[in-house]
């Protein structure tokens, strides 16, 4: 029917990008350990499985909170009746001492400048919303989460221009490739509002370290841009000093007039990766600059929080005994998972970036393309998805320049799943190996025969202009 | 500047060139002829009629009035609330002129962030500032502004109180389950919760119709919901028409992100202010008139802020014009459970079970906030029978999921056909108790209210209290009553009606108590207005 809107009629979702190809396969044999040990293992999805627990016997012991009572009394009016888009402001008082916690106290928050909505999605496309007309642009990071391309563009309208970061400095931004994305915008007609950081990043699973964030800081300052820095992986570093958040960077800085600057620096968190509660929809939006606060609080009408959400995260959040050891634990389970991760892939020869945060590894596996190029990073993503049976994302669905490079997540599994896995790339590698050595030999016979051959057969080859061909 | 042109055509011009005061007339126009005739004079003949469109362009924006941006009230002289709204709307005008400085945030920002300049709204922040409680703020403001029933909490409380800590947690084998709720869910809602939702929504609505919970998308509220809507449906510049009064938060939920236009459809009194498709025919064609494209109709029924039922003929008579002109038909049926009437609440649902025809223009809103009272819990429905408007829809989802311990706890409430039949029934009994005596509370002051049987609201004629019979004196009504009487209403031109003199008084979040108090308060205003006539 052409009734509907543009929007709605077009296929911008890209649901048929290779991204969304492992998703699907997925959802038709997803593996279970005793139901289904031979299909596809979940590799793709960034959740935070491992400290459940903790959660559930918190919760065991607290039955009042999902009672909706509070010391006894049901509060279950109150919060039905609670819409008020400002939040519950105990709610934002425990959220922006657990934000401050998460960094070492290195910084404040005022809950005055934090917006609650429904996730971290909601809350960069409000931004998008509140910073950028129709048409303007930001400026990402490559590679960078695949859902930006969804979120921060579909109903904002906003471009998005990747910086390019390439292995050979370990994907940090510099200084470069910062202008020439600036430049490649005015090239496009576009008028770059900002830069749009994931710190820690999604997929590299590395923090910013100081310099990175003064080039950006300093390019903000010139260019009199925003800087929105999504940290809604800050609570998986492992270890918590080599974290640095935009808003200690700036402070540390120590910038003399920083009023300006300190208006367009804008941050995302959110509970679904730190706590491991995706499903809640709990995000938020931290800003210096009054009016997209206001603004962004009365745009949170379209997703705001639920109140027995809120009601119950207060709560927990305010049981600092509980989330000390949930911030310990978590920290070392996941990083004691990444580290079988990578391991169990450097006995199979496959090496991956050094990270020190987040639910995943960024995976090197250009050795294993049959040519550098992203034709090649499909296939070897077909095969592991269909031979191996392990959804993985390839770097092309980042905008990763470099063909070869995968992000693998090991959050979201039990560690004998993990397992499993990790044998079963060990299987493809040795496979594709042994192969490659069988190909090898046939390849050195074959090249003899083609040194024959090409004598007569390639008459352009450079070193056999004069020689006769000869069968 | 110009080329030199060949002896002949000048001399040719200069014969034709008058002496004296044309000479400059002629200079002009000769170029122009010039270049109609093919003879030359192409540079000053292109040259001075853009300079001219220039020049009056310019003397056009010098001499534009600046508009008056979103707020459809009037400035008014009197009190600090309306000093509010002239402030406000001179802001507006400030920033439509052009910006001062470089703008860092965008546009929307600017003008979302903008203090509330609706009565609708402002009279709820006062009501925040200054809130009645029988016991600690005897003399605060009584809200009658909010659309909010609170008639029924005791019932639920109960139901609670008996059910909980196996609904949000799951019956695992008694094994209490988080994974069951922390991790990702489907962004347009649990399974489970579409058909406990869709089984709900035809219980509310008589049994007169059923639901499939696969033409459903849940988000986080009605409001989103309508959002989504308007934005599968309509581009930036397209048009709703709205039959008025309507909920003052269309405004807000249909046009602020999206770029879609609200065009109000009046309904008169003398029609109980149901729509009459002559006057939607006409505002339809006005609106083509203007260049303006309109995608479709947008309807709450039971309506809000009159609290009347659309009836069977008039959803026919809609069905009809949206086939012929080829739109679409939102019906916002968020109160079908809150009737008091003995009417009979007929769904759009309904209408298009019994005819066979193209279903794929129409959409329902439906959402918890009225009906069950749970408008903190945000959960809110689209149902749909268009297939490409569901998955569109879904997919926006992602921006306004319901939480997915929230869903826990209610598949389980609203799926206790028991306890809502109870509750369904209870609640009709208790709002038309408060209804009946809040409406002849106002009937001993001589105020009448339109016939009504659902909402949680009355829709009153005060017109016979207002000095002028206009918008302004319908604004110095709401002031006096909301700093006299120190009670909240929403004025009629909040809701873009077109008779002055009607308020909307949402008596649900009174007990009886507060009623007397409230008509009382009323009464010493309407005498005030009364001496002063």
């Amino acid at each position: 029917m052409q009734m509907l809107s543009k929007k709605a009629a077009c296929d911008s979702h890209g649901q048929d990008s290779s991204y969304f190809l492992g998703w699907q396969e997925y959802e038709k044999n997803p593996y279970h350990e005793v139901q289904n040990p031979n299909g596809i293992i979940q590799m793709g999805l960034a959740e935070n499985q491992l400290s459940f627990d903790l959660a559930e016997s918190w919760l065991a012991d607290n039955p009042d909170v999902l009672g909706l009572k509070r010391d006894g009394k049901s509060v279950f009016k109150e919060l039905a009746l609670f819409q008020d888009y400002h939040g519950m402001p105990t709610f934002k008082n425990e959220l922006v001492e657990f934000m401050a916690k998460l960094r070492g106290y290195k910084v404040e928050f005022d809950p005055k400048k934090l917006v609650l909505v429904a996730g971290s999605t909601s809350a960069n496309e409000s931004l998008m919303f509140c910073l950028a007309e129709s048409g303007e642009a930001f400026l990402l990071p490559t590679p960078y989460y695949p859902g930006f391309d969804r979120d921060l563009k579909w109903r904002t309208g906003v471009e998005i221009v990747p910086i390019h970061c390439s292995s050979s400095n370990d994907f940090k931004i510099t200084g470069c490739a910062l202008e020439d994305a600036y430049e490649q915008a005015k090239k496009l007609n576009l008028n770059v509002k900002g830069v749009l950081v994931t710190n820690p990043s999604n997929p590299l699973g590395t923090t910013m370290d100081r310099d990175e964030l003064n080039l950006l800081i300093d390019f903000a300052i010139t260019k009199k841009i925003h800087i929105v820095s999504d940290e809604i992986y800050s609570g998986t570093v492992f270890d918590s000093t080599s974290f640095v958040s935009i808003i200690e960077a700036v402070t540390d800085r120590n910038i003399h007039d920083t009023h300006e600057l300190w208006k367009r620096i804008h941050m995302v968190y959110s509970l679904s990766k730190d706590l491991g509660l995706p499903g809640f929809r709990v995000g938020m939006i931290y800003s210096n600059d009054e009016t997209v606060v206001a603004a962004a609080t009365k745009m949170s009408s379209f997703g705001l929080v639920s109140s027995q959400t809120q009601f119950l995260l207060t709560n927990m959040l305010s049981d600092k005994k509980f989330t000390n050891k949930y911030i310990e634990e978590n920290r070392k389970r996941l990083k004691s998972r990444k580290e079988m991760l990578v391991s169990g892939l450097s006995g199979a020869g496959i090496e991956c970036l050094n990270s020190n945060a987040c639910l995943f590894c960024w995976v090197d596996m250009r050795h294993l393309l049959s040519s550098d190029t992203f034709e090649a990073e499909k296939e070897l993503s077909k095969r592991i998805l269909f031979e191996v049976g392990l959804n993985i994302s390839p770097g092309s669905s980042c905008h990763c320049s470099e063909p070869g490079w995968f992000r693998m997540c090991f959050a979201n599994m039990s560690q004998e799943t993990l397992k499993v896995a990790i044998t079963r790339i060990k299987d493809f590698v040795e496979s594709i190996t042994s192969s490659r050595e069988n190909c090898n030999h046939e390849l050195t016979v074959l090249d003899s025969r083609r040194r024959s051959v090409s004598k007569w057969v390639l008459p352009l080859s450079p070193y056999d202009n004069n020689e006769p061909a000869d069968r | 500047m110009t080329r030199p042109r060949p002896r002949t055509h000048e001399s040719e011009s200069e014969t034709r060139n008058p002496t004296g005061g044309g000479a400059t007339a002629m200079r002009l126009i000769v170029p122009l002829q010039g270049v109609v005739q093919g003879r030359g004079g192409l540079i000053l003949g292109s040259l001075i009629p853009c300079a001219l469109f220039y020049f009056f362009q310019l003397y056009l924006k010098r001499h534009r009035s600046p508009k008056p941006g979103s707020n459809p009230t009037s400035p008014s002289q009197s009190s600090s609330n309306l000093s509010d709204l002239q402030r406000s709307s001179s802001r507006s005008n400030l920033s439509s002129r052009g910006s001062i400085g470089p703008v860092q945030v965008s546009s929307r920002a600017s003008s979302i962030a903008k203090p509330n300049d609706s009565p609708y709204y402002i009279g709820l922040d006062r009501v925040s500032e200054d809130p009645y409680d029988r016991l600690d703020n005897p003399n605060g403001i009584i809200q009658l502004g909010l659309s909010e029933n609170r008639l029924c909490f005791d019932l639920i409380e109960k139901w609670l109180s008996e059910n909980t800590k196996d609904s949000v947690m799951g019956r695992d084998g008694g094994d209490l389950s988080i994974s069951g709720i922390a991790p990702y869910q489907p962004s347009d809602g649990l399974m489970e919760f579409k058909v406990a939702m869709a089984g709900f929504m035809s219980q509310v609505m008589g049994r007169a119709v059923s639901f499939d919970p696969s033409q459903m998308v849940l988000t986080a509220g009605a409001t989103p919901a309508l959002e989504i809507l308007c934005f599968c449906l309509a581009d930036p510049g397209n048009a709703f028409l709205v039959p008025a009064p309507y909920y003052p938060g269309f405004d807000r939920d249909m046009r602020w992100r999206t770029g879609v236009e609200l065009i109000p459809v009046h309904c008169r009194s003398t029609d109980n202010f149901i729509i009459s498709i002559t006057a939607l025919d006409q505002a339809f064609n006005q609106t083509r008139k203007r260049g303006i494209k309109v995608r479709g109709i947008l309807i709450s029924n039971p309506s809000n802020p009159v609290g009347n039922l659309l009836p069977r003929e008039t959803l026919h008579n809609l069905l009809d014009f949206a086939r012929e002109k080829n739109i679409h038909i939102v019906s916002d049926e968020i109160f079908a459970g809150s009737m008091y009437g003995s009417e009979e609440f007929v769904s759009m649902a309904e209408i298009l079970d019994m005819e066979d025809i193209d279903k794929n223009r129409i959409h329902i809103v439906y959402g918890l906030s009225k009906d069950l009272a749970l408008p903190g819990f945000r959960v809110g429905v689209i149902y749909s029978f268009n297939e490409s408007v569901l998955i569109a829809a879904k997919k926006l989802t992602r921006f306004s999921s319901i939480s997915a311990p929230t869903q826990r706890l209610l598949i389980s409430m609203v799926s206790d056909m028991r306890f809502i039949q109870e509750y369904i029934e209870t609640n009709k009994k208790r709002i038309r108790e408060m209804h009946d005596l809040f409406v002849e509370g106002l009937k001993q002051l001589g105020i009448k209210c339109a016939q009504s049987c659902a909402g949680l609201y009355c829709w009153a004629d005060m017109s016979g209290l207002i000095s002028s019979y206009s918008e302004k004196g319908e604004l110095e009504l709401w002031d006096k009553l909301l700093n006299i009487a120190k009670i909240n209403v929403t004025p009629g031109s909040a809701c873009h009606c077109i008779e002055p003199g009607w308020f909307r008084c949402c008596f649900t979040t009174l007990s009886q108590e507060d009623v007397v108090i409230v008509i009382e308060r009323i009464r010493k205003v309407a005498e005030t207005c009364k001496i002063s006539s």
